[in-house]
């Protein structure tokens, strides 16, 4: 049986593929096709019911909620992708490096990345948001710092036990190079990892964008993303509480979505917390 | 509770069948065992024989069931009509087991007391200082001295060997009626095992505990088995007396097995006279420990002393010793996988540390590796095709294509069907991936092969396949080998010299036929009689003659033996033609 056929196998894996695909298919759909302009208000219809040409209502400025969760899903799952981007290059790259070659440049990059995981990744986004500014690649650039350390370590700790095996040593007897090996014989058999944490950063960020738009730091307005649709709900929620509960549901489900995936792929990717399928 | 009716055996087992869903691995077994008598139980891995074990104590892993027959045990079944708790007070109290991995299966959190007291509170309402007695006779019963101290020590501090004991002690505390020793020495090298084989009969006789004795390795078992019963996937082909079933074996495969523990007579591979391909002198091998980052200074474990060893063009070298001796660190430091601090490694009369960076990585290219666990010497994410066709990488002049097709060429070679190419690793079976193994380090047509323990991993009627493939191919493509393994029956089939080697030194060295029929170093003695095998008599198969192998039974002194830290000097003296002893003093 095939990998994707195992993971839709499960009942996780199938409904946490089925949540993120949905939540991707609105993301790109919000990209080019919204009913209305998200950003043009309408004040003189503020607060509408749910109709026929406003199907989940109009907010404060009378714009329409659906196309603003729309062209949201599109910006905070941009920005979720965006993010994993650095980190996961970089933090492959060093990770692999400092497991496999050791030395003072291991030693040293672990300091600093230990010195950097002692803050809350929220923390440093945040200091980082007030230098570099509010805006979309400022919240992108910030949460990819702020996530590289956990990347590079876990790549780095399996580069460390993979080196230990014998088909390792193997490549080295057959005068094979150092580079090579590592490229060949280590990190394909680190993907696994890999693969798990980048899942499941994925929902980190996208639940961090939300905090860090609610807080007021993340994507200005009036540009909608889920967090900051949820922030300006704030002031109405009183009277208005679909304002806010659309936007938590969108972001409720995509980070289900995740962790149900997430969960599956670590069941089928690493077979030290998978029970065991031996019969014998 | 069922009554059965009283047999006076202490295990009965009839028509027993274990299932997992739909599959049965174990079909329609019937087995018994007497009071004080050990059965051994002989099958390769994935005949269902551990699965008995288990069924035995009530605990089939997850999806397991005993879906027929029944289980007795003193004239109660147990067979899954017992409640848990009833079951429970019978494990450990009524049925030790012991496991194959004594160093997994000691709590490491743990002080040795503490674990070996545990099951007693459990089980008994003896009085704490009652316990513990109990606890010091029994480490003195397995032949560890000094229990009170043994008890406040954790496990990390113990060798695999005294593990097992130690758990031969806790598991034997309680005087169970039965004892399930499962592979209990698979993890241990042969004078270990040996010894541990030697204190699970010797407490069982003297607590009167029934035993059965689950191996791979008929040859082991079979010196104290009153008993053997063989199985084959799932089916007990063969059961009866030692003597019957050694001498005159009914099954096919009851006879495959003795004839792969036989091994047959030795076939020396000899070389070519004249200049050695591979010439080791004086090497030295360190590894450091810093204590706390070096502000404790460091400890320093010198594996390899001083070796010198030659191996001519064509020809097979034995390097055996038990684990710890060095002899797969100096594969290794001849391979550049350790380091050597001193010494000088010779191949094809150029120096591999005095010459070019270009000429040495050429050099190399003509020696290879075979590895002993080829459960992780091939990259599981790698189809074997490409695994064997790495070993040309290195080889300008061919296209991939070209490379592939030699790589199926070189399987076939192997005794593999072209097919498996596409496969990956996890696909195959242990034997098939040491084939691989070596269809990797042979497609490059290197002059030496480094085998390290190359067949220990493997069930014995496959290592004496793999036995079989290496002299075949010797023949076909005239490599030379340095055959590394802790037995020195298996170094014996195909290896012209051998070098016995002992905490980083030589103790003896020379013609393998030679050297077995005259063993002069008692340590080479010692680990003779540590790897029995069966021989043809008169009779039918017996077991080798051999001495036993606790206690120092030898106080001669002219001997060099390495038993502590001041060893004193060493040299090596020639005793006929080509036969060297390590002797005390210097020469």
């Amino acid at each position: 049986m095939t990998f994707t056929k195992r993971l839709l196998g499960k009942a996780n894996g199938m409904a946490g593929a089925f949540l993120l695909g949905i939540v991707f298919f609105i993301a790109v759909l919000g990209s080019v096709y919204t009913p209305h302009d998200p950003l043009k208000s309408d004040l003189l219809n503020r607060f509408a019911e749910a109709s026929a040409t406003h199907p989940l209502g109009t907010d404060m400025f009378g714009r329409d909620i659906l196309s603003r969760l729309m062209r949201g899903a599109w910006v905070s799952v941009s920005i979720g992708l965006g993010t994993l981007v650095l980190p996961v290059v970089l933090g492959t790259v060093l990770g692999a490096a400092a497991g496999y070659f050791r030395g003072w440049f291991d030693r040293i990059l672990i300091m600093i990345l230990d010195a950097l995981m002692a803050f809350p990744g929220l923390l440093i986004a945040l200091g980082l948001m007030a230098v570099i500014g509010a805006n979309k690649y400022g919240v992108i650039l910030a949460l990819s710092v702020a996530y590289l350390p956990a990347i590079t370590r876990v790549v780095r700790g399996s580069v460390l036990s993979v080196s230990q095996s014998e088909f390792v040593e193997a490549s080295a007897t057959m005068g094979n190079s150092r580079l090579y090996t590592l490229i060949v014989h280590v990190l394909p058999n680190c993907l696994a990892p890999l693969i798990v944490l980048t899942t499941m950063m994925f929902g980190w960020v996208l639940l961090a964008e939300s905090a860090l738009s609610f807080l007021g730091l993340g994507v200005p307005p009036p540009e909608p993303s889920w967090g900051n649709i949820l922030a300006e709900a704030k002031a109405h929620l009183m009277r208005y509480p679909m304002l806010g509960l659309l936007p938590g549901l969108c972001i409720s489900v995509a980070l289900l979505g995740v962790n149900l995936l997430g969960d599956a792929l670590r069941d089928e990717l690493d077979p030290k917390s998978a029970p065991s399928k031996e019969v014998i | 509770m069922i009554r059965g009716t009283d047999t006076g055996q202490v295990l009965t087992i009839q028509n027993l069948e274990i299932s997992f869903g739909a599959l049965a691995v174990v079909k329609g077994v019937d087995l018994s065992v007497a009071p004080g008598e050990i059965l051994a139980l002989v099958g390769e891995s994935g005949s269902g024989k551990s699965m008995i074990g288990r069924a035995i104590m009530g605990l089939l892993p997850g999806g397991g069931r005993v879906s027929g027959g029944r289980i007795t045990f003193r004239n109660q079944e147990v067979t899954g009509a017992l409640p848990s708790t009833q079951m429970r007070r019978l494990r450990g109290k009524e049925i030790g087991l012991i496991f194959q991995e004594p160093l997994s299966s000691l709590n490491p959190n743990m002080r040795i007391g503490e674990q070996m007291c545990e099951a007693m509170r459990a089980h008994t309402d003896l009085s704490e200082d009652k316990i513990r007695e109990r606890a010091h006779e029994m480490l003195r019963q397995v032949r560890l001295d000094n229990p009170e101290q043994l008890m406040n020590r954790y496990p990390h501090e113990f060798s695999g060997g005294m593990r097992q004991r130690i758990m031969i002690a806790s598991v034997m505390m309680l005087k169970p009626a039965l004892l399930i020793a499962d592979e209990p020495t698979t993890a241990l090298d042969a004078v270990v095992q040996r010894e541990v084989l030697d204190i699970i009969a010797e407490v069982a006789r003297a607590n009167g505990t029934a035993v059965i004795l689950i191996s791979h390795d008929l040859a082991v078992v079979a010196a104290y088995a009153a008993q053997i019963a063989v199985m084959e996937k799932g089916v007990l082909v063969e059961a009866g007396s030692a003597r019957a079933v050694l001498g005159c074996p009914q099954h096919a495969y009851t006879q495959k097995l003795l004839a792969a523990a036989q091994l047959g007579a030795p076939e020396p591979v000899k070389g070519a006279s004249g200049p050695p391909l591979l010439s080791v002198e004086g090497l030295q091998v360190e590894f450091s420990d810093k204590q706390m980052f070096g502000l404790f200074g460091k400890t320093v474990n010198r594996a390899v002393k001083d070796v010198s060893l030659s191996v001519q063009p064509g020809e097979f070298v034995g390097l055996a010793g038990e684990s710890g001796s060095g002899k797969s660190t100096i594969g290794r430091a001849i391979g550049k996988l350790a380091p050597m601090k001193v010494g000088r490694v010779t191949f094809d009369g150029i120096d591999l540390a005095n010459c070019s960076a270009a000429n040495e990585r050429r050099l190399r290219q003509r020696i290879r590796f075979v590895f002993q666990d080829p459960f992780s010497s091939l990259n599981p994410r790698m189809r074997v095709g490409r695994i064997v066709a790495e070993g040309l990488r290195h080889d300008r002049g061919l296209s991939a294509a070209e490379r592939q097709a030699r790589a199926i060429d070189m399987l076939e070679a192997v005794g593999l069907p072209r097919t498996m190419a596409a496969r990956f690793p996890h696909a195959l079976s242990g034997g098939q991936r040491q084939r691989v193994a070596i269809a990797r380090a042979l497609i490059s047509r290197p002059d030496l092969i480094i085998a390290d323990e190359p067949v220990s991993a493997l069930d014995v009627t496959i290592q004496a396949q793999i036995l079989m493939l290496l002299k075949s191919l010797q023949r076909e493509f005239g490599f030379a080998c340095l055959f590394i393994s802790h037995d020195l029956h298996i170094v014996e089939q195909l290896c012209a010299r051998l070098y016995v080697l002992h905490k980083g030194r030589v103790m003896e060295q020379g013609e393998t036929a030679q050297l077995f029929a005259a063993p002069r170093h008692p340590y080479t003695r010692r680990l003779m009689s540590a790897s029995p095998r069966l021989e043809q008599d008169a009779e039918g198969l017996q077991l080798a003659q051999t001495q036993p192998v606790l206690g120092r039974h030898d106080s001669d002194t002219t001997f060099y033996e390495d038993s502590g830290d001041n060893a004193g000097p060493y040299h090596l003296a020639e005793t006929a033609p080509g036969h060297f002893v390590a002797l005390r003093g210097t020469a």
